[in-house]
């Protein structure tokens, strides 16, 4: 088994597939382009599963690796590799993307065949980046993967399209720059690019602070973090649905996984003491955007705020500096994919039908779509972090984690308790709840065939999750023990003289 | 089979019931959605009766069923802890509950969304269930806020109605205040403990008394212990997050018997028993819990004065008896609170059901100034509805009387903090409970018929449904399957209170399950010796103060309701404003609609247009690109095109770097 080149397979399987999809053509094709691409993401997913079905839990070093010479004068290598951090993304990624696949199966009609292409090359090149080893490889992958999404928002997207994939653009290549600096300085002090051998580079505290805020600005511009996040909404409220779900379930994620595999282990004593900076940011992300969420009147702005709100507790956890904190927010990264995926198809169903996205344009949709609502009460539910669904898990542990360390984090960040129940349920009920609000409205037809079996897939997955995450946090725990410690021990160190 | 599977049983019993019905209504149809759920009902309290006789008999559980999760070196474990006081919570549970499953047949017969309801009082059931079964806190979270979902769906069961989507949302969002308060409690126990296991928890109580919370400095216990009981308040409807309690009445009435009169609000109470070992050791913290609960009693209990709708005037007396068990928490007599729970658990579902059934006779017409003389017409809510008041009011001999005249003792012996003012609040509460019971059930069953009149308007929004009853037309009794559950619940409210008193309060029963600690065992030892026996007390109570209140109460309510009808209004004038304050609910209402719910959306539309859009936005983004423009502007100036510019350019910068250099050279 182990001589399979999985991770390779499951990046390069949705790429060639994406650019056989692209091979049919015009949408005279449509059909074959939309089964070529469902094949394709489908055979993404099941190369994905003997990662988690063959993974050694009881290790953190990397396993599956795959290592090959790139470009040998600079040693740039080919590295692939995954560990109990990046293990559930690989899943999730390719999972998401067979659902993005069906969502879009009759909701677009214009370029199927690039469409497609683009969610198929995109699930690639996010597989890449989860599984790189090599500073230079994760980097082309990081950056690779704005070019789809770009092209989904601006091609298949709303009315202001183009604003929106110009900030989306400007502000992730910005972010990216700095990257790219601090990876070069990184070369230039250790004399290579590979992940593993910077984490060991007990750099001076002034050159890790440097590095820590092009990584803090890089990272946190796509995570978003306050206040570096409003190209969120704007993106999200152009964007086609597909393109809203792998923007919300997968690409935040790729900002919060640099803290965990950049940040925090290469220039721990800086992420040290900034802490404060991290902590301070994520609880704004939690309260403010929580209050600002309570003041749309866009569901897909709302969602889009609340997925702020939800990786300002992801970014929390990961700077508390323990276990809790960054198991807690490792599951709250994995739910939030399945929760805010399936908030923005819920929404994306509505927006098919009506095409409007005012929480003033709905009122009454159980009359006319209850299957819907009940879907939709589940994910507003998991939303808002009721436990036995997915959104309860991490939320709880990272609380817990945050009593740990501090009182009041912690009691800040339980108002999320209050503030998602609120802007979760308001909107839902303003939307579902109450008399028929208008004729289009009692016209509304509820969910076909299709979207019944993509809204129960998450729904299976946000409840398993909820009433078993123990196989989640299983393969985990060495892999963050093993960060922990290593953190631990560099700050224990004296910081080497400037 | 084995007594664990059994266990397991109890609460997947209804559960199964519930997705039966959820997911399958359509397919089983009415009759089958209510049979299914009806047996799982039936099969957990069969089960919880099998687990009695099991722990009569002396055995006690504590393990765990499977582990839920584990991170950062914390089993998160879903486990059951069967004692004694769990038996009795499950008894109380499974048996209001396959009451109100039966009487729901005949009360929502009309109903579309019949399945629907089955489906959503089973999984109450469940909820429920496993809150009280639950050994650890992660467990007991889960079942306190999954019974806060089910609230949150029965409330808004008629969801077309914007009264009851309008209750069910606030309700959501008030429990989830105490929710927060709880959490936190929750976390700080892991925090320090290392553990979610009540056992282990326990067992550490009284190193956590000598810590302090790290960073605050608070008293680490007494932390814990407030934080736990914010939850208890939210659930349990203690002032001041009391507010969803009287408009979730906007649900049908067999969940307001249910869950919001017989079981779920007592969440609170049988929490802050289980947690006896804690707040045993924090005295402030049981001063906080008395003082709240007091204030609970006695000033919910007066608004219930000044309500007509007859479900209201129920609820308020609920708010007001949650309060009563509160105090008994509060001077640490945790076995009185427990019983006055299971004995009101009996006689507020009745009077519930019963306000319901008179409901049905009236066609959905809930004013009571539009009722009068029911007893004619129907005789079996009449006498139910009657034994329950008395019990209510705690005429002596009844289960009523037991309970709320033993918490009153062990107010009176108490000497904790708050005490003095503890007891004013229940006495006075005494004669405030007989004053609206009565005045109810005068107005109900006695006195003048007042319906079948032309139409009067509705002011509850109940949109174009028709209610009340014809002109002419008479009330009529309800259908069996409604009267029976009156008369099962009818049965325990009188006698429950006679038999198990002794056992329960004054023999130990509880054994370990309950923990008081040995400064406070004092008055409780009193009480015990000076307990003369279920019939001497009951015998005794003929001449206590709290005897004569009651009286006194319901003679007032008597003349003022039925001898001097005038009177009434005559009062209501002349004390406008008491009588305006009270019917404002002391003004909570509007002061968190303005202040928090207001405050809030108005916080957030500021922070939008302020923060996100002029100053992010405005200033951040838009000024950068527009920095960019400006610079890039400027640089353009420059490149003009235009030869003989380029070449003046160039002669000026020489000739300015001649003059430095000369300057330089001659200086």
């Amino acid at each position: 088994m182990t001589d399979i080149p999985l991770l390779s397979l499951a990046i390069w399987i949705p790429i060639l597939g994406g650019v056989l999809v692209l091979a049919t053509g015009s949408d005279a094709n449509a059909r074959m382009a939309r089964v070529v691409a469902l094949l394709t993401a489908i055979a993404g997913f099941a190369i994905t599963i003997p990662l988690y079905a063959c993974f050694d839990a009881s290790t953190a070093a990397m396993q599956f690796s795959e290592l090959r010479p790139w470009i040998e004068h600079f040693n740039i290598n080919y590295h692939l590799g995954i560990d109990g951090i990046s293990l559930w993304f690989l899943l999730l990624n390719s999972f998401i993307t067979i659902i993005v696949v069906i969502a879009g199966w009759e909701s677009i009609q214009n370029r199927v065949a690039q469409y497609m292409a683009a969610f198929l090359i995109m699930s690639g090149l996010m597989n890449g980046i989860f599984s790189a080893l090599d500073g230079v490889l994760f980097y082309v992958f990081f950056e690779a993967s704005l070019i789809p999404l770009y092209l989904i928002i601006g091609v298949w997207g709303g009315p202001n399209r183009v604003y929106a994939a110009f900030k989306f653009f400007l502000f992730t290549l910005a972010g990216s720059l700095l990257l790219l600096l601090a990876l070069i300085c990184l070369y230039n002090e250790t004399g290579s690019f590979a992940i593993l051998d910077w984490h060991q580079a007990g750099l001076p505290l002034g050159a890790q602070t440097l590095i820590f805020f092009a990584f803090l600005i890089a990272f946190g511009v796509k995570v978003p973090m306050w206040p570096i996040h409003t190209w969120l909404p704007d993106a999200h409220v152009e964007a086609p649905t597909g393109g809203s779900v792998v923007l919300a379930a997968i690409a935040l994620k790729l900002g919060a996984y640099g803290f965990l595999r950049f940040a925090l282990p290469i220039v721990p004593q800086a992420c040290h003491e900034y802490t404060w900076l991290v902590l301070g940011l994520s609880l704004i992300a939690v309260i403010y955007i929580g209050f600002v969420a309570l003041a749309q009147s866009d569901m897909k702005k709302l969602v889009a705020y609340s997925s702020v709100s939800h990786m300002g507790f992801v970014t929390l956890g990961f700077f508390l500096h323990n276990q809790l904190g960054i198991e807690g927010a490792l599951i709250q990264m994995i739910s939030h994919g399945f929760v805010s995926g399936a908030m923005f198809l819920c929404i994306g169903v509505l927006y098919d039908r009506m095409h409007s996205r005012q929480i003033a344009d709905y009122g009454g949709v159980v009359n006319t779509m209850p299957k819907f609502a009940a879907f939709f009460m589940l994910f507003a539910m998991a939303n808002s972090g009721l436990p036995a669904t997915s959104g309860f898990v991490g939320e709880f542990t990272v609380i817990l984690g945050a009593m740990q360390a501090n009182f009041l984090v912690a009691f800040l960040a339980a108002t999320t308790l209050i503030l998602g129940a609120a802007y979760s349920l308001w909107m839902y009920k303003r939307v579902v709840f109450g008399e028929v609000a208008n004729e289009n409205v009692a016209r509304l037809t509820d969910l076909n065939r299709r979207e019944f079996f993509f809204l129960a897939l998450l729904a299976a997955c946000v409840l398993a999750m909820g009433l078993y995450p123990f196989p989640f946090t299983e393969v985990m725990h060495a892999s963050v023990e093993n960060l922990l410690q290593h953190v631990q021990q560099q700050t224990a160190l004296t910081p080497p003289p400037l | 089979m084995d007594m664990k599977t059994l266990h397991l049983l109890v609460p997947l019993a209804p559960l199964a019931g519930a997705v039966a019905a959820g997911l399958f209504g359509k397919q089983i149809g009415r009759a089958g959605a209510h049979c299914v759920a009806i047996f799982g009902v039936l099969a957990a309290f069969i089960l919880s009766v099998v687990i009695f006789q099991d722990v009569q008999a002396g055995n006690t559980f504590n393990y765990s069923v499977y582990t839920w999760m584990q991170a950062g070196g914390v089993n998160f474990e879903v486990g059951f802890l069967i004692d004694k006081l769990t038996v009795v919570m499950m008894l109380v549970v499974s048996f209001v509950s396959l009451m109100v499953h039966i009487y729901t047949i005949g009360y929502m017969s009309d109903d579309p969304g019949y399945q629907r309801f089955f489906s959503y009082i089973s999984l109450f059931t469940f909820s429920m269930l496993m809150l009280v079964m639950s050994n650890n806190f992660l467990q007991l979270f889960f079942g306190w806020e999954a019974v806060g979902l089910v609230s949150y769906l029965l409330i808004g069961f008629w969801y077309k109605r914007p009264t009851a989507i309008y209750a069910n949302l606030k309700a959501f969002l008030v429990n989830r205040v105490g929710d927060f308060g709880f959490l936190l409690g929750i976390a700080l126990i892991v925090a320090y403990v290392g553990s979610l296991g009540y056992t282990e928890a326990f067992d550490a109580a009284s190193t956590m008394a000598g810590m302090e919370v790290a960073g605050i400095g608070w008293p680490l216990l007494t932390t814990v212990c407030i934080c736990l009981f914010i939850g208890a308040m939210g659930k349990s409807a203690q002032v001041p997050l009391h507010v969803w309690l009287p408009d979730s009445m906007e649900g049908p009435t067999p969940i307001s018997a249910l869950i919001h009169a017989a079981t779920m609000v007592t969440a609170g109470i049988f929490m802050v028993a289980r947690m006896s070992p804690l707040f045993e050791l924090s005295e402030t913290a049981l001063s906080f819990v008395l003082v709240i609960g007091a204030t609970t009693a006695l000033f919910m209990g007066f608004l219930g004065i000044v309500q007509n709708d007859i479900k209201r005037v129920v609820a308020y007396s609920t708010l007001s008896q949650l309060g009563y068990m509160t105090v008994a928490l509060g001077v640490s007599a945790y076995s009185a609170a427990i019983f006055h729970l299971m004995t009101h658990a009996f006689f507020k579902a009745l009077l519930f059901l019963a306000a319901g059934s008179v409901i049905i006779g009236m066609h959905h017409d809930q004013d009571m100034r539009n009722m009068g003389g029911l007893r004619k017409y129907m005789p079996i809510t009449w006498i139910t509805s009657l034994v329950g008041s008395l019990a209510l009011i705690g005429t002596p001999f009844f289960s009523g009387f037991y309970s709320k005249d033993s918490i009153i003792e062990a107010v009176h012996v108490s000497s904790i903090p708050g005490s003095g003012y503890a007891l004013f609040c229940v006495l006075v509460g005494v004669f405030v409970t007989a004053f609206y019971s009565f005045r109810m059930y005068f107005l109900v069953f006695h006195g003048k018929e007042r319906f079948g009149k032309p139409h009067h308007e509705h002011e509850d929004g109940h949109g174009d449904e028709h209610h009340g009853l014809a002109s002419g037309q008479k009330p009529h009794e309800s259908p069996w399957v409604v009267t029976l559950p009156l008369v099962l619940l009818a049965i325990p409210s009188v006698v429950i209170g006679y038999c198990t008193i002794a056992p329960m309060l004054f023999d130990g029963w509880f054994g370990n399950a309950i923990f008081v600690g040995d400064n406070h065992l004092q008055g409780l030892v009193e009480i015990k010796e000076a307990f003369l026996g279920a019939a001497g007390m009951g015998l005794h109570g003929f001449i206590t103060a709290p005897f004569w209140l009651a009286l006194a109460g319901v003679a007032a309510a008597w003349v003022l309701y039925m001898h001097k009808p005038g009177w009434s209004a005559a009062i209501q004038r002349k004390f406008a404003a008491i009588h305006t304050v009270l019917e404002n609910k002391y003004y909570f209402d509007r002061f968190n609609e303005i202040v928090f719910a207001g405050g809030a959306r108005a916080l957030g539309s500021g922070l939008w247009r302020a923060g996100e859009q002029e100053l992010i936005d405005g200033v951040g983004v838009s000024g950068s690109s527009r920095l960019v423009t400006m610079v890039g502007r400027l640089a353009g100036l420059f490149q003009t095109g235009y030869l003989y510019q380029y070449a003046f350019t160039m002669i000026v910068g020489v000739f300015v770097l001649l003059t430095f250099w000369v300057l330089k050279v001659i200086l």
